[in-house]
């Protein structure tokens, strides 16, 4: 994008300054209407039956009683589903409806429309659902050796007879995480009366929802209106579909309006989590701590659809050695098929396990070598120029994985403590922790994840730029979910066209074509770049009509005279462009995971602070410091703020978040047993962005709001391990993990 | 049963059930859907309101025990032309992003500047610690509960790297 410059004089709220949201004043006023307040004349409430066992053959489903009740108006099954009878955005294997079988706890079994919510709850209950309860698959390597395997990649890079004389081993544990976005899924359909529906559902790209949408609805996707949302977060949680087809069957069957709204333990079971992970890893150096050769085996667990699984294990496997040169990398991945709870997307998708695992073995090569841990990244770290470990991939653009570890590394510790504030001390208010006992740790982690979709996938985005009287509206498909990408767009194309009064309008899928995803880091480049490529077209056509050299929001200029006004320039009709933008090819791997799979990376370094109390287990996480790779910071203040919440989440699954499963059965789905951090958890964040400009992001932007996750976790468990000495190998980290002692191997 | 309170300096009557919350009768009877339910639990604060002074989690609060009572909601806290000073420190700050924790944070915020306008920071982070938030890590509603104090906030000083 160099031909690209941004307009003088510098426009209001154009790119680098911290444009405040559009949507903040009706959010902080509570007029801003999430999918749960919205309300249609007419509607009915929908409810779900679930079936709250982990695996069972359905012997008999029987309706009437629910359909006996007064003020209900239907009950569907799986038989009731018009078209196809499965979704799922690559392969749909996921029935609509449970179909013949239970396959994880929660599952739906039939959905009810009534007049009241607590009517349409008590119909739900009163459907007859008789199971014959059968064992379920929980254990990975069990699904591994049975074959349920959703995807086996496998990676041979380098010569299988190379080794190092410095040998690190371990088998290290990520446990599910909910995304447990505060929103919980809710939906509302409304039939337009000639047999198509408008559709309101979380989601974080529309038209994939449409896709499926119109297959399990046996409609015509032009009937299918799948309208932008206003969703309380998504984290990926909202990729694949939950309650939507429900709602839409009811409605288009009664031809009323549906709405459904999932209590927190429904929303539990109603959403994807991040995999499970269990990861076996052989590290390989010289003396001087360079890499030799990393093997590695990494199972995810899925659950018993596949969903995003293939993507997610893609990433697992692909950046299983992390920022570091290797030119012999041996890897295994496998997405299983299990009956726990459903798996798929959740911030940095599949690049979080293997960062855990892959950080820890750093940190123990270093010890074995007696290196510092950060000479020791430093001395592997990739950059531009290099290759991927995994796949081969040159390097092509820049990636300051050196500089984001010294960035990270020159920001100050903070002071040692030695006050009793409670709140000061590992336990807090529970003045559990004399001062004396406290602890302190650092730990360090590095993160490398891809942008963007990869593998050969035909990944675009479109936008339409529309110039009138009053202004330029950009219209676009993608999702926002708060993360902020509003600004961004509408930044970009105010730098672009030099005018303030820019719009972004967020269409449904009748108005527009796809913007692709709302994940993968990928909106401020793709949504971006259709942006700036439309509005540069407009511009330069609004220059050549109206005869000047620059644009701003009175009209068209040569030099210090305006020559013709907006209004004028467009009295016969707005000036539009519309742009289908899409980044350059990428490589299905080959036998042996080798290609160039991926556009672009980015990277980020982690540094913890913890105290710990060694005789409770009690950790207080003081301080995470992050150096990031941004390539350019298009909203500072939203950088900053995607980076302290995403490390309040990778911190989270450090030492608190855990879906406990007990035989695929959830024992904490709520918010009472399921911890978030709170104020009192989350650490003081201090950030050191990197710009190094991307040569095809927006104004060099990259998308970055995954890898303050990411390497978070490993980060925190590296300062707990310093603090303790001991091996620490699952994420998160109990009290009694630290109180008892070495938990090498998993159970 | 009809429940009679005063919710924003408004006398309002519903017709409610009995397992009906003070919460599901602002969002539902009363149609101000400010207030959000995420938890049905007590754990979240999204549906924190002003409940005859006291700062509550509505969802708690039963219907029939609302009868007489004086409600402040989020809709009830900036005036017909001014955002309340609390709201403008949470837009400034950047303290919103998907927004559904903030309502009951504003509200939280508010009835804390209310009773004690010098909160230190460690009695902030206690105070709202009853208020998930997914999404901010909680950085930005500090500052901006900093800068609805009207201090100098000594963490954003040196944040910009
Ligand atoms: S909904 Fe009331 S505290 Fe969560
Ligand atoms: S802004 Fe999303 S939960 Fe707080």
């Amino acid at each position: 994008m160099s031909e690209v410059t941004v307009s003088r004089p510098p426009v209001r709220g154009g790119v680098g300054e911290s444009v405040q949201r559009p949507d903040g004043i009706p959010k902080v006023t509570g007029r801003f209407e999430f999918l749960g307040d919205m309300h249609a004349e007419g509607m009915l409430w929908g409810a779900t039956r679930r079936a709250w066992v982990p695996h069972a053959r359905i012997e008999r489903i029987d309706t009437t009683p629910a359909l006996a009740l007064p003020g209900v108006h239907a009950v569907l099954t799986q038989d009731d589903v018009p078209g196809h009878r499965y979704q799922g955005q690559a392969l749909t294997d996921q029935p609509v409806l449970a179909e013949e079988r239970v396959r994880y706890w929660g599952e739906a079994v039939a959905v009810v429309a009534a007049d009241d919510p607590e009517t349409a709850r008590r119909a739900a209950e009163a459907v007859v659902v008789e199971l014959e309860e059968l064992e379920p698959l929980t254990d990975l390597e069990l699904a591994r050796d049975r074959g349920e395997v959703f995807r086996h990649i496998p990676v041979r890079r380098g010569d299988p007879d190379a080794h190092g004389e410095v040998v690190v081993e371990g088998t290290y544990v990520t446990a599910t995480q909910d995304p447990a976005a505060l929103g919980t899924e809710a939906g509302l359909a409304i039939p337009d009366g000639q047999g198509g529906v408008d559709l309101w559902g979380p989601t974080q790209w529309t038209h994939v929802d449409l896709t499926q949408l119109a297959a399990c609805l046996a409609l015509d996707p032009g009937q299918v209106r799948v309208q932008p949302c206003r969703i309380g977060g998504a984290f990926g949680s909202r990729e694949d579909l939950s309650l939507q087809t429900h709602i839409a069957m009811l409605a288009l069957r009664l031809d009323r309006p549906v709405k459904m709204v999932y209590d927190r333990t429904e929303s539990f079971v109603g959403h994807v989590k991040r995999h499970a992970g269990l990861m076996h890893y052989r590290h390989e150096a010289d003396r001087d701590g360079h890499l030799v050769r990393v093997d590695a085996q990494i199972l995810l667990d899925g659950g018993p659809y596949q969903l995003t699984s293939q993507a997610v294990i893609a990433n697992s496997t692909f950046f299983a050695v992390g920022p570091y040169r290797c030119d012999n990398v041996f890897v295994d991945g496998y997405a299983l098929r299990t009956n726990n709870p459903p798996s798929g997307a959740m911030r940095g998708f599949g690049a979080n396990q293997p960062c855990f695992a892959a950080e820890a073995q750093m940190d123990r090569l270093a010890d074995e070598l007696g290196l510092d841990p950060i000479e020791l990244r430093l001395r592997n770290a990739i950059t531009q120029g290099d290759r991927l470990a995994t796949t081969g991939q040159l390097i092509e653009h820049p990636l300051p994985t050196d500089e984001v570890i010294r960035s990270v590394t020159a920001i100050p510790l903070p002071e040692p403590e030695d006050d009793d504030e409670p709140l000061h001390l590992p336990g807090g208010t529970g003045l559990t922790t004399p001062r004396d006992r406290v602890v302190r740790g650092i730990g360090y982690a590095v993160g490398l994840k891809n942008l963007e979709f990869s593998e050969g996938f035909d990944d675009f985005a479109e936008a339409r730029v529309e110039l009138t009287a009053d202004g330029a509206v950009v219209h676009t498909a993608a999702i926002e979910v708060g993360q902020g990408m509003v600004t961004v767009i509408a930044q970009v194309v105010r730098s672009v066209l030099g005018m303030s009064r820019v719009e972004v309008a967020f269409d449904h899928t009748g108005q527009i074509g796809s913007a692709g995803s709302t994940s993968a880091s990928r909106q401020t480049q793709m949504a971006g770049n259709a942006a700036l490529e439309a509005a540069t077209v407009v511009r330069d056509k609004a220059l050549e009509a109206g005869g000047g050299d620059h644009l701003d929001d009175a009209g068209v200029w040569r030099g210090d005279t305006l020559v013709t006004s907006l209004a004028a320039l467009t009295a016969d009709g707005p000036i539009d462009h519309h742009v289908r933008y899409r980044h350059r090819p990428t490589d299905e791997p080959d036998a042996d995971g080798q290609g160039e799979l991926h556009v672009d990376f980015c990277v980020a370094a982690h540094r913890a602070v913890v105290d710990v109390d060694p005789d409770l287990g009690l950790v207080r996480v003081v301080e995470i410091a992050i150096g990031q790779d941004v390539g350019r910071a298009i909203n500072p203040q939203q950088v900053h703020g995607q980076i302290e919440g995403g490390i309040a989440q990778g911190m989270g699954h450090a030492v608190m978040e855990e879906v406990v499963l007990d035989h695929g059965v959830i024992r904490n789905a709520s918010f009472t047993d399921y911890l978030l951090p709170t104020t009192l958890d989350a650490p003081t964040v201090e950030a050191a962005l990197v710009e190094q400009p991307s040569p095809w992001g927006p104004f060099g932007a990259k998308g970055m709001a995954e890898l303050p996750t990411m390497s978070a976790t490993p980060a925190v468990v590296a300062a707990i391990r310093a603090a303790t000495s001991l091996p620490l190998t699952r994420a998160p980290v109990h009290p009694e993990d630290i109180v008892t002692g070495p938990h090498d191997a998993p159970e | 049963m009809i429940v009679t309170l005063e919710v924003n300096g408004e006398r309002r009557t519903a017709e409610v059930a009995g397992w009906e919350s003070l919460l599901w009768v602002l969002r539902e009877r009363l149609g101000l859907t400010g207030a959000k339910d995420a938890c049905q639990q007590g754990e979240c604060g999204s549906c924190s309101v002003i409940f005859d002074g006291q700062l509550v989690c509505a969802c708690l609060v039963m219907a029939a025990d609302a009868e007489g009572a004086q409600v402040t909601t989020v809709e009830g806290l900036a005036d017909a032309t001014d955002l309340h000073p609390v709201q403008r420190a949470y837009v400034d700050e950047g303290a919103v992003q998907c927004g559904y924790c903030t309502p009951g944070l504003v509200v939280a915020t508010a009835h804390l500047l209310t009773e004690h306008p010098d909160a230190t920071p460690d009695e902030v982070r206690e105070a709202l610690a009853g208020n998930l938030c997914r999404c901010t890590g909680y950085g930005s509603v500090l500052r901006a509960v900093a800068a609805a104090q009207g201090a100098s906030d000594p963490a954003g000083a040196d944040r910009e790297a």
